[in-house]
C-alpha cells in the first residue's frame, strides 16, 4: 500500500477539485464588475455591498436556514423511529411494504409531491406559509433519513440487544443505551442528508408556500428569468464561506474536547 | 446518546434564535402591518424601484411573489390558501381563469389612467370590454440571430431556419405552442390550427429541423444568446430587446410568414384581500411616466400610448418591437384551444423532442 | 424489541406514512383514472404502452443506470480513501458541503464552464485536443448528474466502510489473500449494505430527473420526470402525469424488492 500512496492523494484531490469547481466559478464571478457570469471585466465589491443593504434577501436566507434546520431535526427523529420499526418488523411482507411506502416520496417527482401536498393542505384548511413549508420539508426528508439509518441498524447484531436485556435492561434502556449510540453515525448522516434535501428543494416549496414566505431556491428560480444577478453569487459565496468556517470550527472544537465527532464515527 | 441530545438542543436553539430575528426583521419592514398588497408576477417582470415608489406614495406594503409558468400560477390560485391581490397571466390563461370563475371584475372608474392605453390593446377577444383585465405588456415571438456567427446570412422567415448550413445553431424556447406554432407558421397554417393532418404535417416538418437544433431551453436562452453560444434563438420579443440593448451583434426579426402576438394583463384573483389597493396599483403602473420606466427595465413593449413619449425614440419607432398595424395583421393571438386539443399539441411536441438527431 | 414496545415510537412514523405517503399515493392513483376533461377512463394506461412512452421509460432507465454506475465507480474509491485520511469526518463533511449550494446556481456555473468559450473548452484547446461541443450532450448530462448525486453515494458507503473491523483485513492478509482477494471476498461483501443504500438513493431519483434534462441536456434527454413535469405544469393533464407516476412507483417497489432478495441470498 505504501508504494502507491501518491495515487490516492491525487485521486482525492481530483474529486475535490471537480466538486468545488462550479462553486469557485460562482465565487470568482461574484467579484465581476461586468454583471454577468462570463467575461470577467474587472474587480468589484459592489455585489457584496448591495447584498448587505437588502433586508428582504436576509429574511429569505434566514427563513431557508430555519426551515432546513428544523425540518432536518424533526424528520431525523421521525425517520429513526421509522427505521427501527422497519428493521424490527417480524414479517418480511410487512417490512417490504413499509420500505416501499417509505420510498414512494423519493421516487415521486417533485411536482407531484408539491401538487398533492398543496391539495392536502388546502383540504385540511392549513394556511400556506411557514408551517406548510416546514411540514412539506419534513415529509420529503423522512424517507432519506430512514434509508441512511436502516443499514446501521441491520448490521448491528441482535445478540447485543439480548445481552443487554438479559442483564436486566429495560426496553427504554436498550433503546437509549445500546441501539441509539450504535447507530449515531447513521443518524448524523441522515440529518445532513435531510439538510441537503431541504436546502436544495424548489418545486415542492413553490407549491406549498405563500403569504409572503419564500425560501432562497424559490427566489433564485424566479430570478433566473434574466440570468441570475451576481448578488446571488455574492450571497452564495458568503453562505459558503460561513458554512466552511462553521463546519471546520465545530469539528476542531469537538475534536479537542473529546474523541472525534461528527458523522461516521466509530463508537 | 448525550451527543445526540446535545446536537438536537443546539439545532433547536439556533432555529428559535433565528426565528426571533426574522420576526423582528419582518415587523420592522412593515410586512405585518395589515395594509399590504400581494402581487403574484413573473420573475423579474417589474422594476423594483417602482414598487418602492408605490410603497412610499401610498403607505401600502407590497409583498412580491413570483411564478414561472401560467399553469403553476393557476394551480396555486385555484387551490386557494393564499390571497393574491394582483396576478399577471397571459391572455389564454385569463380566458381560462374567467371560465373557472377565478377573477374579480375590474372597476374602471378607479383607474383613470386607463385612458392612456392604446385602443388597439383594449377590448380584445380574450376579455371583451376589459371586464377582468388591464393590459400590462405585450410582445411577439421571433428570431434573434447573431451576425458575428452567421456572417452575411439574412434571416427573414421561419423557413430560413431549415437551411442545412445552420447545423447545430438553433436554440428553441421550451414551449409546446411556440414550437408547434413555428412549424404551423412555416407551412402557412394558423397558430390555432385544429386540423390534425395539418398538425402532423407540422410535426414532421419540425422533425426535419432536428439536426439544426442545438438545444430546447427555458429562460437560460437569454444567457446563452448573450454568451454567443448559438447563432439563432427563437425568443420572445422582450428577451430580444433586452439583449440588443446590450449587444450590437444581435438582430431580431418577426418572421414574414407570421408569428404570435401575446399579451400579459393584470387581473384581480377572486381570493384577493385588498382589491382597493390592487386598483390603486394598477392605476399607478398605468401612469405614463411609471409605465415608461417599467418598460425600460423589462424590455417588452408597453401598451401605454402616452408612455412612449417618455421613452427613447429609437426604441419606440423600432418596427420590430412596436410593429405597425400592417405587420400586426400578420400576427395571431393564441386562442384557447380547449383541453383536448392542447393535450394533442403537447403530445406532438413531446414526440418531436424525443426525435433523435 | 418485541411487540408492545414497538408501538410508542411508531406513532409519528405511521402518522407520517398515512398523511404524506398514502394520501398522495391515493390521490395519484385516483387522478390516473381520469382524462383531461375529468371523465373516468383507462385511456391513460393504454397510452403509456404506446412506443413514445415505452421509449421514454427505456431511456430513463438507461440514463439512471449509467448515472448510478458512474456514481458508484467514482464514489467507492473516494469513500475508501476517505476512511484512510487523518481527519476523515472533516473531509466527509467537505464532500457534502457543495450540495448545499443551490442546484440552479451550480447548473448555471456548469453552463459557463462547459460553454463554447468556457473553461473546459479552453482547457481542451490548451491540451491540443481542440474545442468541441460539450454542453447539451449525453456526456455533460451524465457528468453533471453524477456530480449532483456523488455525495449521496459516498455517504452510505463511507459509513459502512468505516464500520469495517480492521482485524478482518489483517486476518485476510495473514492468510495470504492478495489486496484484490481481500477486497472481493472481505471488504466488498461487508459494505454491500452501504452500496445498496447508495444505489437506491441515486437510482430512484435519477429516474425522474427533470431540471437538468433541460438546463444541461437542452431537452435532448427526455426522462419520465420531464414528461410528468410537462403534464402537470404545461398540459395540465394530471391524469397522464399521474399514470406515469404510478408506473414509476411500481418500478421503485420492484427495485426495492429485488435488492431486498439479493441480500438474503448473500447473508
Amino acid at each position: 500500500m505504501k508504494k502507491i500512496r501518491k495515487w490516492p492523494a491525487i485521486y482525492l484531490a481530483l474529486i475535490f477539485i471537480i466538486l468545488y469547481a462550479p462553486i469557485l466559478y460562482l465565487i470568482f464571478y461574484s467579484f465581476n464588475s461586468g454583471g454577468t457570469m462570463y467575461q470577467f471585466e474587472g474587480f468589484t465589491l459592489d455585489w457584496y455591498r448591495e447584498l448587505l443593504t437588502d433586508t428582504r434577501l436576509l429574511i429569505i436566507v434566514l427563513n431557508t436556514v430555519i426551515i432546513a434546520l428544523l425540518s432536518a431535526a424533526i424528520s431525523t427523529i421521525i425517520g429513526v423511529a421509522g427505521a427501527l420499526a422497519i428493521a424490527y418488523a417480524r414479517k418480511r411482507r410487512v417490512k417490504n411494504t413499509l420500505l416501499s411506502l417509505n420510498n414512494v416520496l423519493i421516487v415521486s417527482p417533485d411536482v407531484i409531491i408539491g401538487a398533492s401536498f398543496l391539495i392536502l393542505f388546502t383540504m385540511i384548511g392549513l394556511k400556506l406559509g411557514f408551517v406548510s413549508v416546514l411540514l412539506a420539508h419534513i415529509a420529503f426528508s423522512v424517507p432519506i433519513v430512514v434509508l441512511m439509518v436502516l443499514p446501521k441498524i441491520e448490521e448491528m447484531s441482535t445478540s447485543m440487544i439480548y445481552a443487554a436485556m438479559d442483564l436486566g435492561a429495560s426496553r427504554f434502556d436498550v433503546l437509549t443505551k445500546v441501539i441509539l449510540p450504535y447507530i449515531t453515525p447513521g443518524i448524523f448522516a441522515g440529518f445532513f442528508m435531510a439538510l441537503t434535501y431541504s436546502l436544495d428543494d424548489f418545486a415542492v416549496t413553490f407549491f406549498v408556500t405563500g403569504n409572503g414566505f419564500t425560501t432562497l431556491s424559490v427566489e433564485i428560480y424566479s430570478l433566473a428569468r434574466r440570468g441570475v444577478s451576481l448578488n446571488i453569487n455574492a450571497l452564495s459565496a458568503l453562505l459558503f464561506l460561513f458554512t466552511i468556517i462553521l463546519v471546520a470550527g465545530y469539528y476542531f472544537i469537538t475534536k479537542r474536547n473529546e474523541k472525534p465527532n461528527g458523522m461516521g464515527v466509530r463508537q | 446518546m448525550k451527543k445526540l441530545i446535545q446536537a438536537l438542543a443546539a439545532v433547536l436553539i439556533v432555529s428559535f434564535a433565528l426565528l426571533y430575528i426574522v420576526s423582528g426583521l419582518n415587523s420592522s419592514q412593515g410586512y405585518t402591518s395589515g395594509n399590504t398588497l400581494t402581487i403574484f408576477n413573473w420573475g423579474d417582470y417589474i422594476d423594483a424601484d417602482l414598487v418602492k415608489k408605490f410603497e412610499q406614495e401610498t403607505g401600502i406594503k407590497v409583498i412580491y411573489e413570483t411564478f414561472d409558468s401560467n399553469e403553476a400560477m393557476m394551480t396555486k390560485i385555484e387551490q386557494g390558501g393564499t390571497a393574491y391581490d394582483i396576478a399577471v397571466p397571459s391572455e389564454y390563461a385569463i380566458e381560462k381563469m374567467k371560465e373557472e370563475d377565478l377573477l374579480l371584475p375590474v372597476d374602471h372608474s378607479k383607474i383613470p389612467n386607463l385612458k392612456y392605453i392604446d385602443q388597439r390593446f383594449m377590448d380584445l377577444p380574450f376579455d371583451p370590454g376589459n371586464e377582468y383585465s388591464i393590459p400590462y405588456f405585450w410582445g411577439t415571438v421571433g428570431i434573434l440571430y447573431n451576425t458575428d456567427i452567421l456572417g452575411d446570412k439574412k434571416i427573414t422567415s421561419w423557413n430560413d431556419l431549415w437551411d442545412p448550413e445552420l447545423k447545430n445553431q438553433i436554440l428553441l424556447i421550451d414551449g409546446a405552442r411556440e414550437v408547434m406554432g413555428m412549424g404551423l407558421n412555416s407551412l402557412h397554417y394558423s397558430l390555432n390550427d385544429k386540423n390534425k393532418d395539418h398538425l402532423t404535417e407540422a410535426k414532421e416538418k419540425l422533425d426535419g429541423l432536428t439536426p439544426n437544433i442545438k438545444a430546447i431551453v427555458g429562460d437560460e436562452i437569454r444567457m446563452l444568446m448573450e454568451n454567443d453560444e448559438a447563432g439563432i434563438g427563437v425568443v420572445w420579443s422582450g428577451t430580444a430587446q433586452e439583449l440588443m440593448w446590450e449587444k450590437d451583434n444581435l438582430e431580431y426579426v418577426v418572421p414574414e410568414e407570421g408569428s404570435n402576438l401575446w399579451f400579459d394583463n393584470m387581473v384581480i384573483p377572486k381570493t384577493a384581500k385588498n382589491p382597493e389597493a390592487a386598483h390603486q396599483f394598477m392605476n399607478f403602473i398605468l401612469d405614463p411616466e411609471n409605465a415608461a420606466q417599467n418598460t425600460e427595465y423589462v424590455g417588452y413593449s408597453t401598451p401605454n400610448k402616452e408612455a412612449l413619449k417618455y421613452m427613447d425614440e429609437e426604441t419606440t419607432t423600432d418596427e420590430r418591437f412596436y410593429p405597425d398595424e400592417e405587420l400586426t395583421a400578420r400576427l395571431e393571438v393564441y386562442e384557447n384551444l380547449g383541453k383536448k386539443m392542447l393535450a394533442y399539441y403537447n403530445e406532438l411536441y413531446l414526440e418531436f423532442k424525443m426525435h433523435k438527431k | 424489541m418485541r411487540t408492545n414496545s414497538r408501538n410508542f415510537y411508531l406513532i409519528p412514523y405511521v402518522l407520517w406514512i398515512a398523511l404524506f405517503v398514502v394520501t398522495p399515493l391515493l390521490l395519484v392513483l385516483y387522478y390516473s383514472f381520469f382524462d383531461i376533461e375529468g371523465h373516468f377512463t383507462l385511456e391513460n394506461y393504454r397510452k403509456f404502452f404506446t412506443p413514445v412512452y415505452l421509449k421514454m421509460t427505456l431511456s430513463s432507465f438507461w440514463y439512471a443506470f449509467l448515472i448510478t454506475l458512474f456514481s458508484l465507480l467514482i464514489a467507492y474509491p473516494t469513500a475508501y480513501l476517505l476512511t484512510k485520511t487523518k481527519h476523515k469526518q472533516l473531509w466527509l463533511l467537505l464532500i457534502i458541503l457543495p450540495s448545499w449550494i443551490n442546484l440552479l446556481l451550480k447548473a448555471y456555473a456548469f453552463l459557463g464552464i462547459f460553454g463554447t468559450y468556457g473553461a473546459a473548452n479552453s482547457f481542451l484547446e490548451a491540451l491540443g485536443i481542440g474545442g468541441r461541443q460539450i454542453l447539451f450532450t449525453d456526456f455533460s448530462f451524465i457528468f453533471v448528474s453524477v456530480y449532483i448525486f456523488l455525495p449521496f453515494m459516498i455517504l452510505p458507503i463511507f459509513n459502512s466502510l468505516d464500520e469495517l473491523n480492521p482485524t478482518l483485513l489483517d486476518a485476510s492478509n495473514d492468510l495470504g489473500g492478495s489486496s484484490w482477494v481481500t477486497f472481493k471476498r472481505v471488504i466488498f461483501p461487508l459494505t454491500l449494505d452501504g452500496v445498496k443504500a447508495g444505489c437506491q438513493i441515486v437510482f430512484i431519483p435519477a429516474l425522474s430527473l427533470f431540471m437538468l434534462t433541460r438546463l444541461i441536456a437542452g431537452n435532448r434527454v427526455i426522462t419520465l420526470g420531464t414528461a410528468i413535469e410537462q403534464h402537470f405544469l404545461v398540459t395540465q393533464d394530471w391524469g397522464m402525469g399521474s399514470t406515469i407516476a404510478v408506473f414509476l412507483i411500481i418500478a421503485m417497489v420492484f427495485i426495492m424488492v429485488l435488492t431486498g432478495r439479493r441480500k438474503r441470498g448473500i447473508l
